[in-house]
């Protein structure tokens, strides 16, 4: 009786409509605490995209594999667990073929295992039964969701370091303000696909 | 990747995490703790799972009644239905059953069909929104909706749930089918607040253009659908003995 | 703050995570379900009570455990316990109450990655006896759940003029519908760190954004 979502309209959810970052909350610990450079901010959000799109491949099968099995409650432990050796195993991959690539993503590599984004991936397209195709464009559109809203995130923090604030609203509590504002802004997006 | 992977993979993460004493631990006792704590784990989750299961079956159950008798509120007894595709008809099913396409009809005490409930759902303005509508067989039309889930904006979408004008719209919604019975004479409608004209038209709400446009779109296609598949077997439609009872 | 951990009252454990630790105002942790579902009084207690009992559960096995479990494989048994615990909570809320399970939606299998719990795990109860985790558990989710009900607390009532459902604001009150939506959780927790930095500007000093990681 319902509309299959079209894949287009997947990924513009995910990715602005309701990113991630600014109306999910998923991802604030690296949004608030790695979003200081333009740089860093970018190549954060292209280690954490990669791990989406891995995590949430193996997220499907495993969700499969529990639904054959009947034993839909252990979807939560299999799915951390999954997520966790995935980063470790993108981590040893990186090393070995790319150390150019693992310099660069390195220190990223091991905090991304508490980012809730993955997991938020990971249960939302379970939770709305995407097929494999859609978990794909899913993961995809949430990754350049979290990119953007960092990348937009750090350019505003270059900027405010030049500015004179408060010491009193210095630190995280000017930075809240920031994220709040870019929330607004992306509010504007809703409706993208009425 | 081979079989040591997953041990010394996990000692990547801790060695710069812990700051305790990391000294030589066997692999075989890192094995040992790691596949005991797991399925430990998995003991205690399955306990629950099945400790609660019918707890929380029965929850599903009476919240959805709730929302039938909603819409139907005549009903003293509900009983199930779900349609056979090939035999176009429709058979009674217990009320617990997870089958998509049910109707749910409402009986009176002395046995007499008094309404229908049925379930609709489409794309909203952030998540789906589902519903479920009561059709009164006599009069030909949508006598209430009930939202059973939707996500959308507190204050602005939400209020497809509250909003009484909007709601009113509902109260008596014109949808008589055409003289062959296989589709509708007038197909649900949606219009700009305030301009509706016709008792087969939905206003829409100012500010919740999308959600309120959404839920008129899902009962025109759940309407187009299933009210000439009930019309036409709307007096094969019996209370089961030993059915459900509200 | 070095000597209050090492006092030997075990109640400073307790007090710490309610005030001078309090993990979302001073500590900054856990922020996704402080954000996401503190748009109501309700939902906020609901989540704080809900955090706070994976907590405690977590903080004592583990504690009970920290003999036991090898250095390498720590976080791996710790996050596997976490989620035992919040896929416990998780079935047992709908036990409770099918609507309070919708409204909290996909934020229930997020307290597993609550950096809060496993952090509190890490850094307190794998080193310390059940009677002090315990206490520490207590005192952290208390402080968490006071946070979440302030926020919860500021955004119903601006947002929609009412408390725990409870209409309390006149019919006249326009509601500020932003304060339901993402960005009011955003103004209400960095106005909450601006009055507490205020209020104790010379106690402490304001926490910084890299505490936050």
């Amino acid at each position: 009786m319902m509309d299959e979502p079209s894949l287009w309209a997947i990924f513009i959810n995910a990715s602005l409509v309701n990113n991630f970052v600014l109306a999910y909350f998923l991802g604030i610990c690296p949004f608030l605490g790695v979003s200081s450079k333009r740089e860093t901010a970018f190549r954060m959000g292209i280690a954490v995209t990669f791990v989406m799109l891995i995590s949430s491949m193996a997220a499907y099968g495993i969700r499969a594999l529990l639904m054959a099995a009947g034993a839909p409650y252990l979807q939560l432990i299999s799915f951390i667990a999954v997520i966790a050796s995935t980063v470790q195993l993108v981590e040893m991959f990186v090393k070995k073929f790319s150390p150019t690539l693992f310099r660069a993503l390195g220190i990223f590599l091991p905090l991304i295992t508490t980012n809730c984004a993955i997991l938020g991936v990971a249960l939302f397209q379970s939770n709305r039964q995407y097929s494999f195709i859609q978990s794909f464009v899913f993961a995809l559109g949430a990754g350049v969701g979290f990119t953007l809203a960092l990348v937009l995130m750090a350019g505003l923090r270059e900027k405010l370091e030049l500015s004179e604030t408060p010491d009193l609203v210095k630190g995280a509590t000017i930075t809240l303000v920031l994220a709040g504002l870019l929330s607004v802004c992306f509010m504007g997006f809703a409706g993208l696909f009425g | 990747m081979s079989g040591k992977e997953p041990g010394s993979s996990v000692g990547g993460i801790e060695s710069g995490i812990a700051g305790a004493d990391p000294g030589v631990v066997s692999p075989l006792r890192i094995y040992a703790v790691v596949l005991s704590v797991g399925v430990l784990c998995s003991l205690a989750i399955v306990a629950t799972y099945e400790w609660t299961r019918p707890i929380i079956a029965e929850n599903r159950i009476a919240q959805r009644r709730r929302a039938i008798l909603d819409v139907v509120p005549q009903a003293d007894s509900i009983q199930a239905f779900a349609f056979d595709e090939e035999q176009q008809s429709f058979r009674p099913v217990p009320e617990n059953s997870d089958d998509g396409g049910l109707v749910f009809a409402g009986f009176d005490d002395s046995g007499d069909l008094v309404g229908l409930a049925l379930a609709a759902r489409a794309m909203g303005y952030q998540d789906s929104i589902e519903l479920l509508y009561g059709y009164d067989p006599a009069s030909e039309s949508v006598v209430g909706i009930r939202v059973l889930e939707s996500r959308e904006t507190p204050g602005l979408g939400d209020r497809i749930e509250t909003d009484e004008d909007f709601l009113d719209n509902f109260k008596r919604l014109d949808v008589r089918l055409a003289d062959d019975g296989r589709s509708l004479m007038h197909e649900i409608t949606f219009v700009k607040p305030g301009e509706k004209t016709e008792a087969w038209q939905i206003d829409g709400i100012t500010g919740a253009t999308i959600s309120s446009r959404a839920v008129a779109e899902m009962l025109r296609e759940s309407t187009n659908t299933w009210l000439p598949r009930v019309q036409s077997s709307v007096d094969k439609l019996r209370l089961e003995t030993g059915g459900g009872s509200a | 703050m070095t000597t209050q951990r090492n006092d030997p009252v075990p109640v400073n454990d307790f007090v710490d995570g309610v005030l001078k630790r309090n993990p979302v105002f001073v500590q900054l942790l856990g922020m996704c379900p402080v954000l996401a579902v503190s748009n109501t009084a309700r939902n906020a207690l609901a989540m704080g009570l809900a955090t706070g009992f994976v907590l405690l559960m977590s903080n004592l096995v583990v504690s009970l455990l920290r003999r036991w479990v090898p250095t390498q494989v720590r976080i791996v048994t710790f996050i596997l316990i976490i989620a035992t615990f919040v896929t416990i909570v998780d079935y047992a809320i709908q036990a409770i109450s099918l609507d309070l399970h919708k409204a909290l939606g996909a934020f229930i299998s997020l307290i597993v990655v609550n950096c809060l719990i496993l952090g509190r795990a890490e850094a307190f109860a794998s080193r310390q006896p059940p009677s002090r985790s315990i206490l520490d558990a207590l005192g952290m989710g208390t402080g968490f759940t006071i946070a979440l009900l302030s926020l919860g607390a500021v955004r119903e009532l601006l947002g929609s003029g009412s408390l725990f459902g409870v209409r309390v604001l006149g019919e006249s009150f326009q509601e500020w519908t932003i304060m339901m939506l993402p960005p009011g959780g955003f103004f209400v927790l960095a106005a909450w760190l601006l009055a507490i930095n205020a209020w104790n500007s010379r106690s402490f000093r304001p926490p910084t954004v890299k505490e936050a990681v």
